[in-house]
């Protein structure tokens, strides 16, 4: 594989990764601790928003982000000749 | 059939089941006892992976701390879980394809050191004895709560079974012996909960449990809350009602300290050696990502069902002892009490408060997980913030007015104006193993809570177990001390390093069980210390491996050492020299580890540039592993 092509694949590698962190790190960090105070002024049924992303929705949301990661990789890997 | 019958029957059944597979599964060469011959099925690594993972302090103590800490407690399910979304994009892939046995081999080939592998290998043995000593105590408190023998003899038999599987059978042993000890101890954790979701809430997932309404009329003491409110308004209301001055859905902690906790448990969960060496095992680099998803898909089904078991049993708690008669309640039931109890719950009426209904609570006291001090004299049990008295429970000889263990603990005063006052110590860690019996549920369902407790230690012990045991043999014996120098290899034969893993997996399993028979005092503590030195030193040292070329050997010494020397020694100063003593800008000893990560990063970068470059081949290396195409199977060297 020739050097040009292996930067633009692991360019492309780095982009996905970025902005399913980003996702991560708002869902988490953002909805789950430095917003969840605003978040709790609204109620979903039993649940404060903050309190649910807190303890529950974002180990929803991290489950989701490695399936569509290995998903997206997969098709990258095709893209560009490198699977195994 | 009697409970003690019951539990012998699970228990046993369950132990029969491991020994069986450990002898299927017998390991014939190194590659199979380090990294199971390379060939698991990426959904049974995800299994094996999230039982590895989650160890007693998951099944037993999560549950209790969240339910003492109430949305503060989120910073460790999202801490213990997120770390999986970094594990799986950042670094299971690339060790993948890097594809040796251990990360003491990956940092001492990236960084071409034998200087870095064996600060390296140190690390792991840290990290992971810390761990196994609160894992092995694990299995003694189970084993002498429901097996009805001492603690000691307890953790022998669970030494003699780890011994049994993980020595014999490697890490192909481990394998599938933990795909069996995840199913056991899911079941085991989500079968109570969804009856106690339904007895809650009348909700059959603890997951919407949580946001369900309660199914009875509940009196906390102050006043009663009508059936149908919402579950946590129920338990704000309450909260408030007994003057704990934050309701359980607000946060105490600040958002400093969270903040920093979760990072340092995220990252500490990916750098933890004995969760990465599980994405060795897999046959290719795409097995290796979509295996990190299994393992949180299976880590989730416990860790969300968790927030809802933490609420219902604080709910149920309050609901079945507030201002109850402690003598008869606790008291050994008589045949016709027993059968006043069935007649109501055959109706589907609740009959946790009847008479004799609540002797669990004697037997818990018996234990020393409970301790209760009648303050006014009423006989009555009551329940509401504040510490009912100074320290632990330190229990007298005697027996008081309503036949309880006296104290002789300082009774502590009720904060003024506060209208009821506590008499009730419980330890947070029977949360998850009484809640069966507070509830009343089927015996069968408290059998299958002692194998699942089992089967959550046992797993993770052995694990780490191996870890040990290949980071002696294979790094620190094969590739530092028996190296040839000529060759750079190691001078071991094949079938002496595998002796040598046995013997090393021995050793480990001897000083694991003398650590749980005679725990350090501070267990507890050290956990940070796992947590945060591997957020310190393995995570950093392998993120900059992989994704910055230019990192050299000076920078990932300078940097493992600085992140280390920094966590430990703001950790032994703040937690053994003097609680809390030496404390920069209001840290708490358990999110340290992440400043150590960040000073990591930093000093590495800057040491590293301010060096020579590494080697050519070293960087043709980096370039190799992040391209999946040639994996192959692990290999030796």
């Amino acid at each position: 594989m020739d050097a040009q092509k292996a930067q633009a694949y692991w360019k492309e590698n780095i982009t996905t990764i970025m902005q399913l962190l980003a996702v991560w790190f708002v869902v988490s960090y953002g909805c789950g601790i430095l917003f969840v105070d605003l978040l709790d002024t609204i109620q979903i049924a039993g649940f404060k928003l903050g309190f649910w992303f807190a303890q529950q929705g974002s180990m929803y949301v991290f489950m989701i982000l490695i399936f569509i990661y290995a998903k997206r990789m997969n098709a990258i890997d095709e893209k560009y000749d490198v699977t195994e | 059939m009697d409970l003690q019958t019951l539990i012998y029957l699970f228990v046993g059944a369950s132990f029969a089941l491991y020994i069986g597979i450990a002898i299927w599964a017998k390991a014939g060469s190194t590659k199979d006892f380090y990294v199971a011959g390379g060939g698991v099925h990426p959904v049974a690594n995800g299994m094996a992976t999230a039982a590895d993972w989650m160890s007693a302090a998951s099944f037993i103590s999560l549950a209790g701390i969240v339910s003492l800490l109430g949305r503060d407690g989120a910073a460790y399910l999202m801490g213990w879980t997120g770390g999986y979304v970094l594990l799986a994009m950042l670094l299971a892939p690339y060790l993948r394809k890097f594809g040796k046995f251990t990360v003491p081999d990956f940092v001492g080939d990236r960084y071409y050191s034998d200087f870095a592998r064996t600060v390296a290998v140190i690390c792991v043995i840290f990290v992971s004895f810390t761990y196994v000593a609160g894992q092995m105590r694990g299995v003694g408190v189970v084993f002498s709560r429901f097996l009805q023998v001492d603690v000691n003899t307890g953790v022998i038999i669970g030494m003699g079974i780890v011994f049994f599987y993980a020595v014999l059978g490697g890490m192909k042993g481990i394998t599938y012996t933990q795909v069996a000890q995840y199913c056991v101890l899911i079941v085991a954790f989500v079968v109570p909960a969804v009856f106690l979701s339904l007895q809650v809430t009348g909700t059959f997932l603890p997951q919407f449990g949580l946001g369900g309404t309660i199914a009875f009329d509940f009196d906390n003491g102050v006043q009663t809350i009508q059936q149908g409110t919402y579950l946590l308004t129920a338990l704000d209301q309450t909260f408030t009602d007994l003057g704990f001055s934050i309701p359980y859905t607000e946060g105490r902690a600040g958002v400093w300290n969270t903040f920093l906790l979760c990072v340092a448990l995220m990252a500490g969960t990916a750098g933890l050696p004995h969760v990465i060496v599980r994405f060795f095992t897999v046959p290719k680099v795409r097995d290796a990502r979509i295996s990190a998803g299994w393992a949180l898909l299976f880590i989730s089904i416990l860790y969300t069902s968790v927030p809802g078991v933490a609420a219902f049993a604080r709910l149920n708690l309050i609901k079945n002892v507030q201002n109850n008669d402690y003598a008869t309640w606790t008291a050994e039931c008589t045949a016709e009490q027993e059968a006043a109890i069935n007649a109501v719950r055959a109706e589907g009426g609740d009959a946790a408060r009847m008479p004799c209904a609540g002797n669990w609570f004697a037997t818990w006291e018996k234990g020393g997980l409970i301790g209760w001090m009648d303050k006014n004299g009423d006989g009555k049990i009551q329940f509401a913030n504040g510490a009912a008295f100074a320290g632990k429970p330190t229990y007298t000889d005697a027996t008081g007015q309503s036949g309880e263990r006296m104290l002789s603990n300082a009774p502590t005063a009720a904060p003024a104006g506060q209208a009821i006052e506590n008499e009730l110590y419980v330890d947070r860690d029977i949360i998850v193993l009484a809640n069966p019996e507070i509830a009343r549920l089927p015996n069968w369902v408290i059998a299958l809570i002692a194998a699942g407790g089992l089967a959550a230690a046992l797993s993770t012990a052995a694990g780490l177990l191996l870890v040990i045991s290949a980071a002696i043999s294979h790094d620190l014996l094969g590739r530092v001390i028996f190296k040839d120098k000529e060759t750079g290899k190691s001078k071991m034969s094949e079938a002496n390093e595998l002796m040598a893993a046995r013997g090393a997996a021995v050793a480990a399993i001897l000083v694991a069980g003398y650590l749980g028979i005679n725990p350090p005092g501070f267990v507890a503590q050290v956990v940070a210390f796992a947590f945060g030195l591997a957020a310190a030193s393995f995570f950093p040292v392998i993120i900059n491996g992989i994704f910055d070329k230019r990192m050299n050997r000076e920078g990932a010494i300078a940097g493992m050492l600085v992140g280390l020397i920094f966590t430990f020694t703001y950790i032994v100063l703040n937690v053994f020299v003097e609680k809390n003593g030496f404390i920069i800008a209001d840290i708490k000893p358990t999110g340290i580890g992440t400043i150590g990560m960040i000073l990591h990063f930093v000093v590495a970068y800057f040491v590293s540039r301010a060096t020579a470059a590494p080697p050519q081949e070293i960087q043709q290396m980096v370039e190799d592993i992040r391209i999946p195409r040639g994996a192959g199977a692990a290999h030796a060297h």
